[in-house]
């Protein structure tokens, strides 16, 4: 986990004049406690043996990378997936749960509390909690505990208590909202694992450090392929953006190799129905994090919309808004019925069903120009089991418009 | 001209009542009506909270008091036309609480200006970083006489409560628990077995204690250790409930301030 300085987070948190830590004094020492030890601990031998050690044998790293022979022959290029749908837990969530969870026993917190859009991040961290035999809150609204009640039961079932949300729009930033509130009340026995590159720091830089292993791993298995370790493009989707956080890591002071980002634009970006937050977002401070945020002129934060709920979040990480300012990265975005029709399009021509966060940076491969002997690298964060019932109306749908 | 909040505390060391209500609740015109009724009463200084989406400090009282303002159309541009005339009748000091993103939005400097103008003598942003107001803030609120407000808890380290004090205008905000707004009952035993250790740190500022402070006993308690206290979640709920206002603010702030009768 070496450090990155270019694109790296600064001393006091922030990339470019993004990030930094814009909470509550009673949060302060627990904030401070996590950025005077996170280097240290996860930097430590015994934390890396162990953390190692669970990344091969309990979650299954590493990941392969696949060559997508019918996608290249498609897109008339070579796409690689690398496979975190394969992952323990069905995603790349869990890889930053092992080492935050690991992080906690360190501090010797007893308490986990967490907040999940989807579930996705509440599995992770419920499956972590029951490993290491503590007590796991996930925090999820209200309407995502209805929309999503298979992760609920999984939740539940692996011994976590989920409280559902019924403040504000009773989705994941209230969720996020009410886990912060948990943590004011209870900062001294309790640890909030954050699930994605967003909150104060350091959490943006923990979590990107603990998803490299993403890109970590892909250098080293394009090494063993084609005898070099870099890409033309790596392309992940966004929301939060650990999973492209993680992706882009390691190839961030490589400046030949393109990265895009895909974010969510649900029904289009202009039509008030969207994720796509650097799009039409603009600079202001959610969760304790300066970065772009979707707001009215007047600073409350509206609700996104997206069909995938992992991508369902009017913020983005302070490193996304910033590698987006400096052009470092390109972000780009792909609606609902572009993500659904990537999603089918994998399925039927590699025999994988992606999730639908993932989707959308499958989405992308269409909207770019690649050369013939270029490498791209295609992060598929997740996989599809807890959207087949999304996927199986749009098929409905479909059948249904072709009859008539 | 002396800031109302540095005079109020020359002249008053103890048993200091704030009040803390929403702008723009229970109705969107109640701002200035609530003002005047808090300026007829026993109440000492008064603080309006700037309704926001996503109050990270605030507990489920207060929360639910922002969402109704926002829904009834609250927000800074309408706050300050509200507050425009205010100063040609109330003489206590006034203070304006919210979070930093609505003050970002509508423009740092212009909100010192804009509170400069109307007659606010203090913010209370809880997020607002130390170092961030060090660096944008400060010196635009110092040129205005404006006072920010910052808090501590009785868990705050000794070197950090004097940097605290040290930025604080006004008085420094002494959190009664570990907690949300509204969250628990009074002060808690970790903060009146800390409570003279936090005074060491502190230099320069009086002392006023807020979340969980609901009545008359939670009030009294505070004041014996400290300058005086904030009452919020328990005014919010008044303010649910009263259909005279004039006439139940006057009571509450008398109620609260009666001294209970040791027995």
């Amino acid at each position: 986990m070496k450090a990155v300085s270019k694109y790296g987070v600064s001393e006091n948190g922030y990339y470019g004049s993004f990030g930094g830590a814009y909470i509550p004094e009673i949060l302060y020492n627990n904030i401070e406690e996590l950025k005077s030890k996170y280097l240290g601990i996860s930097q430590s031998e015994k934390f890396n043996n162990e953390f190692s050690e669970l990344l091969k044998n309990y979650v299954g790293r590493p990941t392969p990378l696949f060559f997508a022979k019918n996608l290249s022959e498609q897109y008339k290029t070579n796409i690689y997936l690398k496979r975190e749908d394969l992952n323990h837990t069905g995603a790349h969530k869990i890889n930053n749960a092992i080492g935050q969870i690991l992080l906690a026993k360190e501090l010797g917190k007893k308490r986990i509390i967490a907040e999940t859009g989807a579930g996705q991040h509440g599995v992770a961290t419920a499956t972590v909690c029951a490993l290491m035999g503590m007590e796991c809150i996930v925090y999820m609204g209200e309407t995502d505990v209805q929309r999503q009640a298979p992760n609920v039961a999984r939740m539940k079932m692996l011994g976590a208590k989920v409280v559902s949300v019924h403040s504000g729009s009773k989705t994941l930033k209230d969720a996020s909202n009410e886990a912060i509130r948990d943590w004011i009340n209870n900062p001294e026995n309790t640890y909030y694992l954050i699930g994605s590159v967003v909150g104060p720091h350091p959490y943006p830089d923990m979590v990107a450090r603990f998803q490299s292993v993403i890109s970590n791993e892909i250098k080293g298995q394009l090494k063993t392929i084609l005898g070099k370790e870099n890409p033309d493009y790596v392309i992940a989707c966004v929301g939060g953006g650990s999973n492209a956080a993680g992706a882009f890591y390691h190839f961030l002071e490589s400046e030949d190799v393109k990265l895009i980002g895909v974010e969510a634009a649900g029904k289009g970006i202009d039509s008030g129905h969207t994720a796509a937050t650097l799009s039409v977002g603009s600079a202001g401070i959610i969760h304790g994090s300066k970065t772009i945020l979707m707001q009215t002129a007047d600073g409350q934060i509206t609700e996104p919309y997206s069909i995938s709920a992992g991508l369902d979040y009017p913020g983005i990480g302070p490193v996304h808004a910033y590698l987006n300012e400096v052009r470092r990265a390109n972000y780009i975005s792909i609606t609902d019925t572009e993500a659904l029709e990537a999603a089918l399009n994998l399925t039927k021509k590699e025999g994988i069903i992606p999730a639908l966060e993932s989707a959308h940076a499958l989405a992308a491969l269409g909207k770019l120009q690649f050369k013939k002997e270029e490498i791209v690298i295609l992060n598929l964060s997740g996989r599809g089991d807890k959207d087949l019932e999304t996927y199986t109306n749009y098929l409905n749908e479909l059948k249904y418009a072709k009859q008539n | 001209m002396q800031n109302r909040i540095d005079k109020l505390f020359a002249q008053k060391k103890e048993n200091v009542l704030s009040i803390f209500f929403t702008a723009g609740f229970p109705n969107l015109k109640d701002t200035t009506v609530i003002l005047e009724a808090l300026e007829q009463s026993e109440a000492d200084l008064i603080e309006i909270g700037i309704p926001f989406s996503d109050p990270l400090a605030d507990g489920p009282v207060i929360q639910q008091s922002s969402l109704t303002a926002l829904e009834n159309g609250m927000n800074l541009n309408l706050l300050f036309q509200q507050l425009k005339d205010i100063r040609i009748t109330a003489k206590k000091p006034i203070l304006l609480m919210g979070y930093l993103n609505s003050v970002m939005q509508f423009g740092i400097e212009k909100f010192y200006k804009q509170c400069a103008a109307v007659g606010v003598d203090g913010v209370i942003l809880p997020d607002l970083p130390l170092e961030e107001f060090e660096m944008y803030h400060r010196r635009i609120t110092e040129a205005l006489n404006i006072k920010v407000i910052f808090l501590i808890s009785a868990d705050t380290r000794p070197e950090r409560i004097r940097q605290l004090d040290e930025a604080s205008g006004g008085f420094l905000y002494l959190l009664s628990s570990n907690s949300t707004t509204g969250g628990v009952n009074g002060v808690s035993d970790l903060l009146l077995s800390k409570v003279a250790a936090v005074k060491e740190s502190v230099a320069k500022n009086p002392l006023l204690i807020g979340f969980g402070i609901k009545g008359q006993k939670e009030f009294s308690m505070a004041c014996e250790i400290a300058n005086g206290a904030i009452i919020g979640s328990a005014f919010i709920e008044l303010l649910t409930r009263s259909h005279n206002f004039k006439k139940d603010i006057a009571e509450f702030t008398s109620i609260v301030k009666t001294k209970l009768i040791a027995s």
